[in-house]
């Protein structure tokens, strides 16, 4: 078939960026700074002429690149995009570089070991969005835990060991389980076939014909190991730990990016392998994902350090996609993917701005605030946007995410019931309470404590640079959503047909 | 010559080989394990020389010198490790050699 | 022009860009504000050409919508901004654009010298926006967009005085509650959005209620999405169970008050009901429903502001009355005569809002009219266009008013029953009752401030000019909706504009019976007389004998307790909503089941792989004998085994 190699250099700059910054003398500060963005960037633009070269109205995968890589087993090198695949790749390219920006002045130790770990994630991450072969997505989904172990655990905050470790070993068990299953899926499939294969596109044909029993069981080892990097309630206890210690470049782009793998995984892997056993687990599924949303937002509502505030907030919001992604509608899909980018940039922008106040105060506790519209007038705004487009107001990318989930989600018929969506809106409701909540006691009210007038700035040039584009997008999405649902829409639409077409009992 | 049955030589071998075992077991000195690890060897060599005889098959006799020659390159390896421990924890008892320990 | 009445969207977004962008910079009040004010203004003619055009068209081509771009489109939900230009839309356009400019112009006065007046004409050219977007948008996501849009600029201009003190709380809270208790009622408005789109494969008005009346679609579901959408106005408009954000509300600056409070975000409610009327009238029960909700809330409304004493406060609670009147029309099928309501009460409520800001303004920020009496002879123009707006609201024959609640009144009694009607009436009492109190106590009788330290002035002419084009209109904007029995062959003019609106709707209610001309008039009457003698009293008691008043309220001190304190509902709210949920989640769900639970779950399992290592680890004494007592252990069973099995 037609090989393309653009999406190797794509993935590959990364990688050997990551290696060329190794050979930088620690001392030379600012080059290693300006060469990490440049990488970065360098992949942005790759990412964007793929983009621009995509055909959007077809849904099989494109730009595809096959090498064999390890003959006796059948697995190859195989990676290639589709409309949901390329829109994740454009957001881990995209806020790449900005999270390097971001940090410019709050790493200063290992410098060097901290901007290789960040290309080495983002490699990770691509390699994950990118691959269509099982044993590759296996491999890139654990190469990237080990730069967030070493970004949380190194650079991060008080209690940062427990954090790294907590999170490293949580993903990591779902993940085996998942290897696990995968191995299965191979055997069964040369079972089948008579010949072992580790190809995504066969095993598409191969897997939904495995019997209901077995594939409740392989459906449930992806299931978990995607679950627990969403996260789905209950298995969410990492999250908060892991936000709160990391330093501000690793929360932005473990909320940004990283939670994203988790729901992409459901959406590429756990609907079109197992399309039965996710029409049977749905229910549930959806049933947890409802919790999570208003469990999340009910417990961001008590917080007091921003940072978790925020964290439990993603874990409300990746409920909502979880709810779209089961939900099986068109809509409801859609929905979720665009969600899936909505929250990276709203939470994204979240992260970043907590980080703009952190760097300078060194304080996250929101008592420690109080009336900051009259000394950082712009971060004031700049926040508020931030915070509406996260509470889902009309106009902003939030409300195009939340609105076709739960319009999805009522007419699914899938769930069959209402309960679903009236509770998950339910959520709508609290979300404003928690975010204006924070708001309203970090910037309006008096200044009780004089110290902020010494430390708080506002924005400087570059963190003007890291935000303005999100907020770009912010607005974008929220005015013209069509330019990027046009783009998954070919997409969501054949995995939707595929499930239904191995479920006759429910239409779409 | 007198016809001594086999079963003594075996029985004598077994004996010794217990008390070689139960004195690497218990004892306390090393050298004292190290000098029942030989006993353990001799009881074997006594074993196959035998059985070498009464089959009339020479091939455990010349085992025999192998194992005479193994056992005398172990003996003094394992005497120069007990010298080199010697020298830096200043006793030859093995409970009190636990660096291994948890 | 009509095809240009996306500009009424677009320049308020300007004057907003401007403002908020470059209004640090602008260091001119004057330039801010005439910035402000002309977007409002343009905007206002650009509606009345669309009018002219409108009118000039045969009836049955007076709707017609203008496309702008797709802005949602997934699988059959195709969602465009697009504007629809009808009778309907165009008469809440004049509404929002007219009054708005007459408030944008008066708040250059009263803003003046306020550090944030950039940022106050900012947010109130948003709020047009986000208005027109609502009362013009051809479909339930557009107008969904403006409805969250006015609630965030609700927010924001509720706490623009962001560092000062609100009562018990903060103007930040104020907000804050604003925008939530919006938002539960917004969480109904989109489950209605949901079920709308299921039942019709539409969010789009014209084709959802074309289906509306052909579809056949039961009574219940029509039920459900009716009783959705109606929370989602309770929310907005102020209605029990939500309408406690209102009386907050009035901690932002005096214009916010009269523009959103009450000439048009709250209106939306009702703008809301009246488009969908066709949904209500499918399910008379939530008609029901509707009517009576709006009976009551009219009802406690009043008795609640009879006994206030914050003059901001008393015209909240007769905001929400009177939207509570509005709602009754509708619910008993008369939507026209709810939106000739908001129109009347857009006209004198504005006027009433401005009216005292012209009176705190003028008594140096004082709010509490227990320190007011006698103003009248030092604020001339205030107190004749305020004392114009109470006899409109009152229902003073003539005035505007009078037409649009006698109208009310009528259909409640007509449509509804005698029991609407009596209540109806009792409320209309009650309202002339409260707002002639608050006329004497302000501006007769004697004078109860410190004559050295308040020097009551009036206002300046930028601030008193609307105030009299607001009079102009509350005395004969009446007049276009003046009943058939007065105008004869005419009919009601504003009545017949928007019946084409409400043909398909009304053709689906049942109305019992017929009324004659004579009850009519008897009715009316009745009403009339009621109010009249409620003013007299009113003036007689507080401006000459306010110890009547006094012995009252001493003799009746339990039921006064309850008035002033508005029923307890928000310590009610407080304690069986709010408090519940914040500390079952601080408690209940963070520390205990987050913490202990699912994160005890998770370090438990560290904490027992750790427990086990530790009794595992204890085999490894480093001690070798052991080690070779364990391997001769294991090889004499392993023989064991292996010479039993052969």
């Amino acid at each position: 078939m037609e090989q393309n190699l653009l999406l190797t250099y794509l993935l590959f700059t990364p990688i050997i960026g990551s290696v060329l910054v190794l050979f930088i003398k620690q001392e030379q500060k600012n080059l290693i700074r300006w060469f990490g963005v440049l990488i970065a960037s360098v992949a942005f633009v790759i990412s964007l002429i793929v983009y621009f070269n995509f055909d959007a109205s077809k849904s099989e995968f494109q730009f595809i690149h096959q090498i064999v890589w390890i003959q006796s087993l059948n697995v190859s090198y195989y990676i290639g995009v589709d409309g949901i695949s390329l829109l994740l790749v454009l957001l881990t390219t995209f806020l790449t570089p900005l999270t390097l920006l971001s940090t410019w002045s709050s790493i200063e130790n290992n410098l060097k070991m901290f901007t290789f770990s960040i290309l080495f994630l983002e490699a990770g991450m691509l390699g994950v969005f990118l691959s269509l072969d099982i044993f590759l997505f296996y491999v890139f989904w654990e190469a990237m835990l080990i730069p967030m172990y070493f970004i949380i655990g190194i650079w991060g905050g008080e209690r940062r060991i427990y954090a790294s470790i907590k999170f490293f070993i949580f993903t990591m068990a779902g993940s085996l389980l998942m290897l696990v299953a995968i191995i299965w899926l191979a055997v069964y499939a040369s079972q089948l076939t008579g010949k072992f294969t580790t190809n995504l596109l066969e095993l598409y044909k191969i897997a939904p014909t495995i019997t209901q029993q077995i594939q409740g069981w392989m459906f449930g080892a992806f299931f978990l190991s995607f679950a627990i990097k969403v996260p789905l309630f209950p298995l969410h206890t990492w999250l908060p730990d892991a936000h709160v210690e990391a330093p501000t470049a690793g929360s932005v782009i473990l909320a940004g990016v990283l939670l994203k793998m988790g729901t992409y995984g459901l959406v590429r892997y756990c609907l079109p392998l197992f399309p039965q056993s996710a029409v049977q687990f749905a229910p549930l599924i959806s049933v947890l994902a409802v919790i999570g949303i208003i469990y999340g937002a009910l417990v961001s509502m008590v917080q007091t350090d921003m940072k978790k505030l925020v964290a439990y907030s993603s874990v409300s919001h990746l409920g909502f996609v979880v709810l779209g992604t089961f939900a099986m509608t068109i809509e409801s899909v859609q929905g979720a993917v665009i969600q899936m980018v909505n929250h990276g940039l709203s939470t994204g922008a979240l992260f970043l701005l907590v980080g703009v106040i952190y760097e300078r105060t060194h304080r996250r506790d929101i008592a420690y605030y109080g009336g900051i519209a009259k000394i950082v007038p712009v971060y004031s705004t700049a926040l508020l946007i931030a915070s509406l487009s996260s509470i889902g107001l009309p106009g902003l990318n939030g409300f195009i995410g939340e609105f076709l989930i739960l319009l999805g989600s009522f007419k699914s018929q899938v769930l069959d019931n209402w309960w679903y969506t009236v509770f998950a809106a339910s959520g709508v409701i609290f979300a404003a309470v928690y975010l204006l909540w924070m708001y309203q006691r970090i910037v309006f009210g008096v200044v009780k404590n004089p110290d902020l007038k010494n430390h708080l700035t506002d924005f400087n040039k570059r963190e003007l640079i890291v935000l303005i584009p999100i907020f770009v997008f912010i607005v974008w999405i929220g005015i013209y959503p069509s330019t990027f649902l046009n783009l998954t829409e070919a997409t969501s639409q054949s995995i939707l047909n595929h499930v239904s077409s191995f479920t006759f009992d429910f239409l779409k | 010559m007198l016809s001594i049955p086999i079963e003594y030589y075996l029985i004598l071998s077994a004996f010794m080989f217990i008390v070689g075992v139960t004195g690497v077991l218990i004892r306390r000195n090393a050298i004292v394990v190290f000098m029942c690890i030989e006993l353990m060897l001799n009881a074997a060599n006594l074993s196959l020389v035998a059985f070498s005889s009464y089959h009339g098959n020479p091939v455990g006799q010349i085992f025999v010198f192998f194992v005479m020659t193994v056992a005398a390159a172990e003996a003094t390896v394992g005497l120069a490790i007990i010298i080199a421990i010697f020298r830096n924890k200043l006793t030859v008892n093995v409970d009190e050699i636990n660096i291994f320990k948890w | 022009m009509i095809n240009y009445i996306y500009l009424t969207v677009l320049l308020p977004l300007i004057g907003f860009l401007i403002n908020g962008l470059f209004g640090p910079k602008i260091k001119n009040e004057k330039v801010i504000g005439i910035i402000g004010s002309s977007t409002i203004g343009l905007a206002f003619l650009v509606t009345v050409f669309a009018l002219f055009e409108t009118i000039n068209l045969p009836v049955e081509s007076r709707s017609n919508t203008v496309e702008l771009f797709t802005w949602l489109s997934v699988a059959g939900l195709n969602i465009k901004f697009a504007y629809l230009v009808d009778q309907l839309s165009l008469t809440m356009s004049l509404i929002v654009t007219g009054v708005g400019f007459l408030i944008h112009v008066y708040a250059i006065g009263y803003m003046h010298g306020d550090k944030g007046f950039w940022r106050f004409f900012a947010y109130l050219n948003l709020f047009i926006f986000a208005m027109m977007n609502l009362v013009l948008g051809d479909n339930f996501l557009v107008l969904f967009l403006g409805w969250e849009g006015v609630g965030l600029c609700s927010y924001l201009l509720i706490g623009f005085w962001y560092d000062r003190k609100f009562e018990k709380g903060t103007t930040s809270e104020a907000a804050k509650k604003a925008f939530v208790v919006n938002r539960i009622g917004d969480f109904g408005f989109l489950l209605g959005m949901f079920l709308i789109y299921l039942t019709f494969d539409s969010l789009n008005f014209h084709e959802v209620f074309t289906k509306a009346v052909s579809f056949p679609v039961s009574e219940s579901t029509f039920g459900l999405i009716a009783i959705f959408l109606f929370i989602g106005a309770t929310g907005k408009s102020a209605q029990i169970p939500l309408f406690v954000w209102l009386p907050d509300a009035m901690a932002g600056p005096t214009p916010v008050s009269a523009l959103i409070h009450a000439a048009t975000m709250v209106t939306a409610g009702v703008y809301m009901v009246s488009r969908a009327a066709i949904i209500f009238t499918s399910a008379p029960t939530v008609m029901m429903i509707v009517a009576v909700i709006g009976l009551l809330t009219a009802l406690v409304a009043a008795t609640i502001g009879l006994v206030q004493n914050d003059i901001k406060k008393v015209l909240a609670y007769s905001t929400v009355s009177q939207l509570g009147y509005m709602f009754l029309a509708a619910g008993v099928g008369a939507f026209g005569a709810s939106i000739f309501h908001v129109m009347t009460h857009a006209f004198f409520k504005a006027l009433l809002f401005l009216g005292a800001g012209s009176v705190i303004h003028g008594m140096h920020e004082e709010q509490n009219i227990q320190n007011y009496g006698g103003l009248k002879k030092y604020m001339p123009k205030t107190y004749i266009t305020f004392v114009i707006a109470a006899f409109a609201i009152a229902g003073f024959p003539g005035l505007s008013g009078f037409f649009s609640k006698d109208e009310i009144l009528w259909f409640s009694y007509a449509n509804g029953g005698i029991i609407f009607w009596i209540i109806g009436v009792l409320t209309a009492m009650l309202t002339a009752f409260y707002m002639f109190r608050l006329v004497s106590l302000t501006f007769f009788g004697k004078e109860r401030f410190d004559h050295h330290h308040v020097h009551p002035h009036e206002s300046p002419l930028v601030m008193t000019i609307p105030l009299m084009i607001l009079a102009g209109l509350s005395l004969i904007g009446g007049y276009i909706g003046i009943p058939e029995i007065f105008s004869g062959s005419h009919g009601n003019v504003f009545h017949n504009w928007l019946e084409p609106i409400y043909a398909p709707a009304l053709a689906k209610l049942k109305i019992y019976g017929s009324h004659t001309h004579f009850e009519e008039i008897l009715l009316m009457v009745i009403s009339v007389a009621l109010a009249l003698s409620a003013i007299y009293f009113a003036y007689k008691i507080y401006t000459s004998k306010p110890h009547i008043a006094e012995n009252i309220s001493k003799r009746f001190k339990g039921s006064y307790n309850i008035l002033f304190n508005k029923y307890f509902i928000d310590e009610v709210y407080e304690a069986a909503v709010v408090q519940p949920i914040q500390k079952g989640s601080e408690k209940l769900l963070w520390k205990f089941a987050d913490t202990t639970i699912i994160d005890g779950a998770v370090n438990g399992i560290a904490k027992l792989v750790d427990r086990s290592s530790n009794i595992i680890k204890k085999l490894q004494t480093g001690v070798v004998q052991f080690y070779a007592i364990i391997m001769m252990i294991g090889i004499a069973i392993t023989l064991l085994w292996i010479i039993l099995s052969l």
